[in-house]
């Protein structure tokens, strides 16, 4: 187990690693650092200078450790376009990623689970059929689309829920619906599959012999063990969510990193690239570890080779 | 096997073609939509009415139906949106054949190499398999543009990044129990090389496998090109992709729905048709990789 729990943590340190030097070679490739942030104006004692004072007149790779013991200290640089921190802009817009992550991840769970449960139990009828379609569909519609095309139903014809922006609970619902559909899909399917087997074990048809009401059946002694999948798939999802949510938070004019890291891209503000595309990477290599060390932990079969 | 040749004796050519295909039970509506795609991608020019960079702003906004010379309506500037969205099939028939070939061929080998020679080239092809399947495609799609700009070739390089790793994954589990098989132990005694020996005998042993992922990655690989696009990462503003053109809609949605609405369907459509053609594949090559 602890040898498990090591070379998950040595891969996800190496991830960010290269990560890091992903996002270092961008600021260099794509033009020099010094006369990007010197402006029109600067002369050439100016340019001298400035390369001196940010450490650019040492070989690259130790101006990369520079870079990174900086990135440790959680110290990112100067935003040239805003003047303010990267990391203060950063911890601005990171409370609005992760509440709509979360509220798309709950969403996942409360609507996905009782969905695949219904569609194995009722297999084969109008429920089964629709859930299947439902699953089919979040699957193979991009979420953009369908994040505007809800925005025209809900928000202009219906009038019902606000279409933009961040406030109260039901600011939530539009877009952490869009969010959650390609995941929910995921677990609505694997649910059914799981709780289709299970249905077919000794021990519920004997609870069925037993005499035990259908509700106790299912919900005591199949679902507890046919949830096990999808819990570990849920983990999986996140990463879904951290795509997803770029062209969400985009589409619904949501104040979080996602379109703070596309409107980094498209000004070229290199602070705010490197510390939006880090943050993301570290929370999805924490995120993934926890997944994994709880996955070994509920089933021993996995603790690696 | 004998009687079904047998009890094919003596009848037409066609007769027993048809028997055949039906019973392959092949998902009709998807290959119908992939058909319609790989024709308006293969005759853009021949099948649209009209240039889809062609300007009119007196057509401007032309609702769907009000004029029958522009089926689907027209944009803001009067662009014919049913031409767009045909030209748009290409942009998305090119990228997607492009990133998905030069994927598949990249994680072929490094599947193929890895699973037969084991030992470190395995061990750190397959960790960073492992890395490039889990993490989020659009941040590593983004990194690519800050490097190469915003361009088809950064999306294709996003895609390929990501599209490798699930080849390299299933080849290389292929490869582990082919090459235990007593045919190839027999050419290696033989002294058989080994490219010769991938290549003759393990790799075609392969090709269900590769078919099957190729075709459950499609869809995929369409959304992804979309999301970009719909970014503004890929191809430039004004250009025919579906992404592109739900992203110029975005903002007139309340008085031009249309703008939307199609290429969105398009691309819902067609993944669906692909992902079901996926399904179908993999259920008709290898009933073992069922899941779900």
């Amino acid at each position: 187990m602890q040898r498990y729990i090591l070379v998950r943590l040595t891969q996800g340190v190496i991830t960010l690693l290269v990560l890091s030097m992903a996002v270092f070679v961008s600021s260099h490739l794509t033009g020099d650092p010094a006369l990007y942030l010197l402006g029109a104006e600067g002369t050439q004692e100016d340019y001298e200078q400035l390369k001196k004072n940010i450490g650019l007149d040492k070989p690259l790779p130790v101006q990369y450790l520079v870079f990174l013991g900086n990135v440790v200290r959680g110290d990112f640089g100067t935003s040239p376009i805003t003047g303010q921190s990267a990391r203060d802009t950063l911890m601005e817009r990171l409370p609005a990623t992760l509440e709509l992550a979360g509220a798309a991840f709950l969403l996942t769970l409360i609507v996905g689970i009782p969905l695949g449960v219904l569609s194995a139990v009722k297999r084969d009828t109008i429920f089964d059929h629709i859930g299947k379609f439902f699953a089919v569909l979040g699957i193979a519609a991009p979420s953009f689309w369908v994040a505007i095309m809800l925005i025209l139903l809900f928000g202009a014809i219906l009038g019902w829920l606000p279409t933009f922006g961040r406030g109260g609970i039901d600011h939530y619902i539009l877009p952490a619906f869009v969010l959650s559909w390609g995941g929910m899909a995921g677990i609505v399917r694997l649910v059914r599959s799981s709780m289709l087997d299970v249905l077919d074990t000794e021990y519920v048809k004997f609870a069925r012999v037993k005499g035990l009401p259908e509700r106790m059946v299912i919900y005591k002694h199949a679902l507890k063990n046919a949830v096990i999948p999808a819990l570990t798939f849920s983990g999986l999802t996140l990463a879904g969510l951290l795509n997803g949510s770029v062209a969400i938070e985009v589409v619904f004019a949501w104040p979080g990193i996602g379109r703070l890291l596309l409107q980094g891209i498209n000004q070229r503000d290199f602070p705010i690239i490197q510390a939006t595309v880090l943050a993301a990477g570290l929370f999805y290599v924490v995120v993934s570890l926890v997944v994994d060390i709880l996955y070994a932990y509920v089933n021993p079969r996995i603790r690696y080779e | 096997m004998a009687t079904a040749i047998n009890a094919e004796l003596g009848q037409g050519w066609w007769r027993i073609a048809y028997r055949r295909t039906r019973n392959l039970k092949l998902p009709w509506i998807s290959v119908f939509v992939m058909l319609i795609l790989l024709v308006c991608a293969a005759f853009s020019p021949l099948v649209a009415p009209h240039d889809p960079t062609e300007i009119s702003i007196l057509n401007g906004k032309l609702a769907p139906g009000e004029n029958l010379s522009y089926p689907l309506g027209t944009d803001i500037l009067g662009r014919d949106m049913l031409s767009r969205l045909i030209y748009g099939a290409r942009t998305t028939v090119f990228i997607s054949l492009v990133a998905l070939g030069t994927g598949a061929l990249v994680g072929t080998v490094i599947g193929l190499v890895a699973g037969f020679r084991e030992g470190w080239f395995d061990a750190i092809t397959m960790r960073a398999a492992d890395a490039a399947l889990g993490f989020p495609t659009i941040l590593v799609a983004m990194v690519i543009v800050v490097i190469l700009g915003a361009g088809i070739e950064s999306i294709i390089l996003a895609v390929l990044l990501t599209v490798w790793a699930r080849f390299a994954r299933m080849i290389r589990g292929d490869v582990l129990s082919i090459k235990d098989m007593d045919y190839v132990v027999a050419a290696r005694i033989a002294g058989v090389s080994m490219p010769v020996i991938i290549w003759r005998h393990i790799f075609p042993n392969t090709v269900n496998t590769l078919m099957i992922i190729t075709s459950l990655q499609v869809g995929q690989v369409i959304l992804l090109e979309a999301s970009l696009s719909f970014l503004g990462l890929g191809l430039p503003v004004g250009e025919p992709a579906w992404g592109i053109m739900v992203s110029e809609g975005k903002a007139v949605i309340l008085e031009v729905w249309w703008l939307s609405l199609f290429p969105g369907i398009a691309i819902t459509v067609v993944v669906l048709a692909f992902n079901y053609f996926g399904d179908w594949m993999r259920d008709a090559l290898d009933p073992k990789l069922r899941r779900l």
